[in-house]
């Protein structure tokens, strides 16, 4: 099942897959219709992170150091932790100034610079060549390997062998020419590949799914579980340097530098700045990508530790390279399927990083050192106008070519010196260089283009003399005196002690020794002189990226320019049709004055300036809108003037934004009162309306009885008297009723005089009895008293108290049946305060009425077939009094079985809170 | 506002907290030949600490805090 024809069929299947998805990917891209919209397939696209250094070489550094093959991924996760902070700036910066690269994002901080663009190029590409190189060797091994199945045979590259019979040319032939299709089809001003994060989201799952696989090959079908695997570490006491975070002779210092340098690297690899800052779709995936990412790393880690345990107990003493045990362990249990499937893994994490990597590289090699220097030899300023996109996709696709022979060549050359993470070190410890240019670019404004270009060259340097070439001379392409007697003879300049410095491993030995120099001489060199025109600009614009809320930054431009002139050049670049659509889609959103006015303002000069940058780069664009514009130089002071203007207005803005707010908020206040006023005045219109009512009743039995008397001089003595009474009865009805209806309106409206005091219950109770004795004495009824001594006090108006009381004895009295009715009063002691029930015999009331009585103005029971004795406001005003003393008041009853008003009052020590309300 | 900064300042003690455990010193104290459920003490430990701190992150970008 594993002869080449399969091997090679399943790959070419299985990159035509990839690009089927990349090629899905774009097209949905294209319909609006984004399919790498989603957090997770960014997490996942950043995993391009995870190359074959991580699928075959950790085991193999596994196996060399320990557990030292994990510190390369401790960083990362401590960066994507600040992620919020700085991937976020970076994005902003990237999406406000249309940049696509690390060079381009270098080159446009420090005043859109030609030269620092180039040497960043040039530091990216001769770092990477490395890394390209360790794609190569593991593929080409494993393919190898695969080649010699079911006999495990080392793959053995002599430096003799000719290009034409290498396996590993084809492979960099096809994967170039899988780039070129990828990547490169057609041109957008930002730079951006949906179709390509889809494939390599797809990939990430794909080598994770069968590292896993293996793992758990290795440690539940050829070892009893982690347990047992780490058994024979106990019984085999050379294994036993894998458990340990740092081998023999070696300090923390490895360890620690380790983690700073993958840190540096996650953030300025030009794959990882492609897909997580130039791909990244929306910034709010930053979250989850923030632990999903790390888990992936985790993830993939697990089974390192017991598959290198695994295979050296398996290939003891074969000579078996420890780099290949992921598929050499599978291989040796003629499991076929499961080393095909780690194989496509490996070759996924080749693809995968290969892809983007040239592709980030390529856009650089193009828009920072082939334009450049087409633009100084003028050779596209002056041609006639035609459409160039053909020339900037020629350019990138014969970088990408380039750039994988030179990894070959690199391959060639230095690969079989170095295990497969030795080579990976050298790469991350060239672009770590970008770090204090970045940094220091996104976080300081003093930083200058002659620091920079300081800084990166003395870095580069360093890093080459440190890294580099001991690479060569360790492959014998050098002398090897170089390495043991130093440069010349010179004792103190041999790279890997250079100036007598010892006791480092090599790459913390060049880690220090090129970030002091780097360091050392861009901020040395910053410090010389201040910031020019052009620097402190573009400063402000990276520096306060983050506060403007992603907004395009002050318009810094001022001169004369043609609208047709710009969209001509855009036109040539771009195509015409994409300028066209650009150019008007800007009109429509800044109104359409753009579009018919022939003088370009200075923003839709800044616009054009932005659509070149995606297409060849800032420093590139700003050279050719200049061609087509007469811009008048701007001073510093001008410049100053403006950014201070822009920053006066950003604080302008946002205390207009805060007065803002605060005006809705007291608009929204104000209405709530609007609403509550209408509500109050509803409620005085209804009682007026219904005091109207209720005041008519008596009005009118009195003018009806007076008007009898009036009109009946001969009435007897008898009649005139029980007339008279009624009128006398009416009047004090009405009276009550007036008092009461003040009484309410006064509570209701706040404005009522309460005298508060602490109030002994049980006194209040016997004076209103004895009070209301002679109306129960009436009604022949009897009153029962159970009121227990030295009660708590209560904090209330005696006199409102009394008149609850009253007006609920009364309300009893009125109710019974007359001979037969017993009233019961009853006070008890609650656990925060007294309760009084007033229970009566009569007919009391139905369950729907229960809250219907304290409504005002309502008279429940005998209204239809008597005359109402009350009010109606009797038991409203007293619910009033005792909620405003903290207590409730309330009914039960059951039709038939008398009723029982309760209601309740706190204790007076329970509610200090009260005496405030009560003054 | 202060639900971002709260935020914020999480991760950046996710962090630090990061940076700490999976340094020297704290890294030698479990550099030593010993097991913990028969796994070999470095391995649970720097597993561990690298699960805490994404949990820690996680916990930091997800909650929203009230």
């Amino acid at each position: 099942m594993l002869e080449a024809p399969v091997v090679v069929a399943v790959s070419l299947c299985y990159l035509g897959l990839l690009f089927a998805v990349a090629w899905w990917g774009d097209r949905r891209a294209d319909q609006g219709k984004s399919i790498i919209a989603n957090p997770t397939i960014y997490a996942l696209s950043m995993a391009v992170y995870c190359t074959t250094w991580t699928f075959y070489g950790s085991v193999g550094r596994a196996v060399a150091s320990g557990i030292g093959f994990l510190p390369v991924y401790l960083g990362p996760t401590l960066v994507m932790a600040l992620g919020w902070f700085v991937l976020l700036k970076m994005i902003r910066i990237v999406k406000a100034n249309r940049i696509t690269s690390i060079a381009d994002f270098i080159s446009s901080r420090y005043g859109k610079s030609h030269l620092l663009g180039g040497l960043v190029t040039i530091i990216a590409v001769v770092g990477i060549i490395p890394y390209i190189a360790l794609q190569l060797k593991a593929v080409s091994s494993t393919v190898s390997l695969l080649l010699s199945y079911p006999e495990i045979v080392m793959p053995n590259h002599s430096a003799t062998m000719s290009v034409a019979a290498d396996l590993s040319f084809y492979i960099a032939l096809i994967l170039a020419a899988f780039t070129i299709v990828f990547g490169t089809r057609h041109l957008d001003a930002t730079e951006r590949h949906e179709g390509m994060v889809a494939a390599i989201a797809l990939e990430s799952s794909v080598k994770l799914v069968s590292f896993l696989a293996v793992g758990v090959f290795v440690t539940y079908g050829l070892y009893d579980g982690f347990g047992d695997i780490f058994e024979h570490l106990q019984t085999h006491p050379e294994l036993r340097k894998l458990a340990t975070a740092i081998p023999s002779g070696q300090g923390y210092t490895g360890w620690f530098s380790l983690i700073v340098l993958s840190a540096m690297a996650f953030l300025f690899l030009p794959r990882q700045f492609q897909v997580a800052v130039v791909e990244n779709v929306n910034e709010a995936h930053l979250k989850r990508a923030a632990w999903l990412f790390p888990l992936y790393l985790l993830l993939i880690n697990i089974f390192v530790l017991p598959i290198a345990v695994g295979g050296l107990l398996h290939f003891s003493g074969q000579g078996v390279d420890a780099d290949t045990f992921v598929l050499t362990l599978p291989m040796s249990q003629r499991h076929e399927g499961l080393v095909l499937l780690v194989f496509i893994g490996g070759l996924s994490a080749a693809a995968g990083m290969v892809i983007v990597e040239t592709i980030a590289l390529s856009t650089m090699v193009c828009n920072d050192l082939v334009m450049p220097l087409m633009l100084r030899h003028n050779r596209l300023a002056h041609e006639e106008s035609q459409d160039l996109s053909g020339l900037l996709l020629g350019i990138r696709r014969g970088a990408i070519v380039v750039i994988l022979l030179l990894g070959y060549l690199y391959f060639r050359l230095a690969g079989e010196a170095y295990a497969l993470v030795a080579i990976g070190l050298i790469s991350f410890s060239a672009v770590a260089q970008f770090a204090p240019a970045m940094l220091g670019g996104m976080y300081w404004r003093g930083g200058t283009r002659g620091g920079a270009l300081a800084g990166l060259s003395a870095g580069f340097l360093v890093w080459a003399y440190t890294l580099l070439l001991p690479s060569f001379a360790k492959s014998g392409w050098l002398p090897a005196d170089f390495l043991t007697q130093g440069l010349l003879g010179f004792d103190l300049l041999r790279p890997q002690q250079l100036f007598g410095l010892s006791g480092f491993d090599q790459i913390s030995h060049c880690l220090f020794w090129s970030f002091l120099a780097n360091i050392g001489a861009y901020v040395g060199v910053s410090l010389l002189r201040p910031p020019m025109v052009a620097e402190a600009t573009q400063a402000a614009v990276f520096v306060d990226a983050l506060k403007d809320g992603g907004q395009l930054g002050p318009v810094l431009w001022r001169g004369r320019a043609k609208v047709s002139d710009l969209q001509e050049l855009v036109g040539r670049f771009l195509g015409p049709t994409r300028a066209q659509a650009a150019f008007s889609a800007f009109a429509r959103r800044h109104g359409s004055a753009n579009g018919v006015t022939l003088e370009a303002d200075a923003q839709l000069v800044q616009f054009a300036e932005a659509l070149l940058a995606g297409a060849i780069g800032s420093a590139s664009a700003r050279v050719m809108v200049a061609s087509v514009a007469k811009e008048e130089p701007l001073s510093i002071d001008e410049v100053m003037h403006i950014l201070d203007e822009a920053s006066q207005l950003r604080t302008h803005s946002r205390e207009l934004e805060r007065k803002s707010s605060e005006l809705t908020a007291a608009t929204l206040e104000l209405q709530a009162a609007n609403e509550r006023l209408q509500e109050l005045d509803r409620v005085k219109d209804d009682i007026m309306s219904s005091v109207t009512h209720e005041l008519r009743t008596p009005l009118t039995s009195i003018r009806a009885f007076s008007e009898l008397l009036r009109d009946d001089p001969k009435m007897h003595l008898a009649d005139r008297e029980r007339f008279l009474g009624l009128i006398v009865s009416e009047t004090e009805r009405l009276t009550r009723l007036i008092n009461q209806t003040l009484d309410l309106a006064k509570i209701e409206s706040g404005r009522a005089d309460w005298n508060g005091c602490e109030l002994d219950l049980k006194a209040v109770i016997e004076q209103s009895v004895a009070a209301t004795s002679q109306i129960f004495r009436e009604k022949e009824a009897q009153v029962e008293l159970d009121l227990p001594d030295n009660l708590p006090l209560i904090l209330a108006d005696r006199d409102r108290l009394i008149q609850v009381m009253l007006n609920l004895l009364s309300n009893a009295a009125k109710f019974l049946s007359p001979a037969t009715g017993r009233v019961h009063v009853i006070l008890r002691t609650l656990s925060d305060g007294l309760e009084v029930s007033v229970r009566d015999n009569g007919p009391g009331i139905r369950p729907e009425d229960h809250e219907l009585i304290f409504e005002k103005f309502r008279q429940v029971g005998d209204t239809m077939t008597a005359k109402p004795s009350g009010t109606g406001l009797g038991l409203p005003i007293s619910r009033r009094i005792v909620e405003h003393f903290g207590g409730k008041l309330w009914v039960e009853s059951v039709p038939g079985a008398g009723a029982t008003f309760r209601f309740t009052l706190p204790f007076a020590d329970a509610q200090p809170h009260l005496e405030a309300a009560v003054e | 506002m202060h639900r971002r900064i709260l935020a914020g300042d999480r991760l950046v003690a996710a962090f630090l907290v990061g940076c700490v455990l999976f340094n020297y010193p704290l890294l030698s104290v479990f550099d030593r030949d010993a097991e913990v459920f028969e796994i070999p003490l470095i391995f649970a430990y720097v597993f561990a600490a690298w699960a805490a701190v994404i949990a820690l992150t996680a916990w930091a970008v997800e909650r929203r805090v009230k």
